[in-house]
């Protein structure tokens, strides 16, 4: 039983960072109708930057609690760093076609890869440090990390914050205008450029912080962007592109049907995850909640 | 403007490229005389490269749809030349072209079917979807597939055994050997997709490329159209892969990780996708363009990401799209 406990805590854990990367992607997507190849590559800087931070705290002799606060930090980081990519790189696609905003996309994601490999190296970067500081779980008779429990919450917490701000604030229904109709929503007199660069943002500090959360449990690594991307692709694609709701229970669904591949068939886990996306491709384009 | 002056480009514009490719062949054919072995090497995987980024052009090119998915079939080239050596013993390039191509076009064809239902970027998100699958099944099946390791590919023999390559200094004349028979198929090839793409099939896919609606008022099987240049654009792509394999001598799951496939996109834009020669050009100068750029520097891919994205922001007519531009102003041309 506590077993079952523990898988289900574990897909939630996976299911929170997944939300995260894809929530953005698709974020970015709904809004400025962009399919950001260079998204995972994001998520990866977001845990760079996170255990670097780390690291650094702990040389300098920060408590342990505060090395928390370095997460948001992260995802700050990798926000800014959306600010820089959106006007200087990917502004000049928008009236061009696809393939020229997917190719820069591809071009970006190889420039932050090898960007990273020059700053911190090709050893994985740890910061187990603060995994460790929060004290285990008992479930029955097993452990479980209370990080993993504190990840689950902070996915929670950005799901939540993130429907509020979409569906509550004016910030939200300026997002919304613009992803449904941009020429109205400029006609109207919305600097649809700043939206823009919000609404990159945003994806960027999300998928930093999807990153950052990461991190502790799992070393930094070279390629995490990647093979992150293609997950939260069959997220969005399970969900919906453009979806929040579909980023939600896309997320969930590959993280339950991944942790029973990895119990039960771990050879093809992957493969049905990716054979599941093109089947909704099949029967629903768009997704489970998708409408464009 | 002269009179010779326009005299002149009549006579060109019809049979540029022919005296184009008539020159490119003969160039071709001498380069072992003159070139390093290293040199001919990597023209031969040039020329590989040429053929699978020309097969992935019918589709980009000519019809419009961008495949992020064609590491699938190049790969799936690969690992077939590498299973029919495991299981068979089959030593002989031609019985891999022979049953490798079989196996590609199947695969395209099946995959094509469900890809073709989509267009823009769902045809994308499909197609690297597919592909990966096959890549993640590489990779998990690893007794098999060998895993990460991959699998070896000995040295094959040539024309139906005739040539072979055992004993001392057979490296050497394999690379040379090697070289004019990959040119070979390349002309042939390339001749093959010539043809194909200006026959009726060919204008029917650029008609569907450039008004859908309208090519299906006049009566055009939009879907069937696609699904065949789908298949077709698979089957070369995976004849580059099937080549590919022996010359690289292993086979890995990285020709099957999306990023191949970005890779391909990207020879093709480098080219000029806009061209019928594109491919060609950009399929070897890519490979010339990331060997020199592997040798000199670890940070290969920031040097590559940034040619893409400068490529994509200032060229996107690619090199042959420029040499055609600065053509048209030396000799102004009548517009073919």
């Amino acid at each position: 039983m506590s077993i079952l406990v523990v898988q289900i805590l574990n897909s939630l854990f996976y299911a929170s960072v997944l939300f995260l990367i894809a929530a953005g992607l698709s974020l970015i997507f709904g809004v400025m109708r962009i399919v950001n190849l260079a998204h995972g590559s994001l998520f990866a800087v977001g845990a760079y930057i996170a255990a670097w931070l780390v690291g650094r705290a702990i040389a300098m002799g920060l408590p342990v609690v505060w090395l928390l606060l370095l997460m948001p930090v992260a995802a700050l980081a990798v926000a800014l760093l959306g600010i820089v990519i959106e006007p200087l790189l990917l502004r000049p696609f928008y009236r061009r076609a696809e393939e020229y905003q997917l190719l820069v996309t591809f071009g970006l994601l190889l420039i932050l890869e090898d960007l990273m490999r020059l700053v911190w190296g090709g050893l994985p970067l740890t910061a187990d440090t603060v995994m460790d500081a929060i004290p285990s779980v008992h479930i029955g008779a097993l452990i479980y990390p209370g990080y993993n429990i504190l990840v689950i919450g902070v996915g929670v917490a950005a799901a939540i914050l993130l429907w509020v701000v979409i569906y509550g604030t004016k910030f939200g229904v300026l997002l919304r205008a613009t992803s449904q109709d941009r020429r109205m929503a400029a006609a109207l007199g919305l600097n649809v450029g700043l939206v823009y660069v919000a609404a990159f943002a945003v994806g960027c500090f999300m998928a930093g912080l999807g990153g950052a959360i990461v991190v502790p449990s799992h070393a930094a690594v070279l390629g995490m962007g990647i093979e992150a991307l293609i997950l939260a692709f069959v997220v969005v694609v399970v969900g919906g592109l453009g979806s929040l709701k579909g980023a939600l229970v896309g997320a969930l669904i590959v993280s339950f049907v991944r942790t029973a591949g990895i119990q039960f068939f771990p050879e093809i886990e992957l493969a049905v995850l990716y054979l599941i996306a093109a089947f909704v491709l099949i029967i629903r384009p768009t997704g489970l909640f998708g409408t464009a | 403007m002269k009179a010779d002056a326009i005299a002149l480009p009549r006579f060109h514009a019809r049979l540029w490229p022919y005296v184009a490719a008539a020159l490119g062949v003969a160039v071709l054919i001498s380069v072992p005389n003159f070139a390093g072995l290293y040199q001919t090497q990597l023209l031969t995987y040039g020329l590989i490269m040429a053929i699978g980024a020309l097969g992935f052009n019918l589709l980009l090119g000519y019809t419009g749809l961008l495949s992020f998915g064609h590491s699938a079939y190049f790969g799936l080239g690969a690992y077939t030349v590498a299973f029919l050596l495991q299981w068979l013993g089959i030593r002989s390039m031609e019985l891999y072209i022979l049953l490798g191509l079989p196996v590609v076009a199947i695969v395209s064809a099946l995959f094509g079917y469900v890809c073709v239902r989509h267009t823009r970027i769902f045809f994308g998100i499909l197609t690297l979807a597919l592909s990966q699958v096959l890549y993640s099944l590489a990779l998990k099946f690893f007794w098999v597939s060998g895993g990460t390791d991959g699998l070896r590919v000995k040295r094959p023999t040539l024309l139906a055994g005739m040539i072979d390559f055992a004993g001392s200094g057979g490296f050497s004349r394999f690379l040379v050997a090697y070289y004019y028979y990959v040119l070979g198929v390349f002309i042939l090839s390339t001749a093959i997709i010539w043809v194909i793409v200006h026959s009726p099939f060919g204008k029917a896919l650029q008609a569907i490329r450039d008004n859908e609606t309208r090519a299906r008022f006049l009566g055009l099987r939009v879907r069937r159209f696609r699904w065949a240049a789908f298949l077709l654009s698979g089957t070369f792509t995976g004849l580059a892969g099937i080549l590919w394999a022996p010359l690289n001598g292993l086979t890995t799951p990285d020709v099957l990780y999306w990023p191949f496939s970005g890779e391909i996109v990207f020879m093709t834009l480098l080219g000029g996708f806009r061209n019928f020669f594109g491919p060609i050009v950009g399929g070897v100068a890519f490979t010339f363009i990331k060997t020199y750029a592997v040798a000199s520097t670890e940070y290969w891919q920031l040097l590559l990401g940034t040619v893409l994205v400068v490529l994509v922001l200032l060229l996107p007519t690619g090199i042959v799209g420029v040499l055609v531009q600065v053509a048209r102003r030396r000799v102004p041309m009548e517009r073919s």
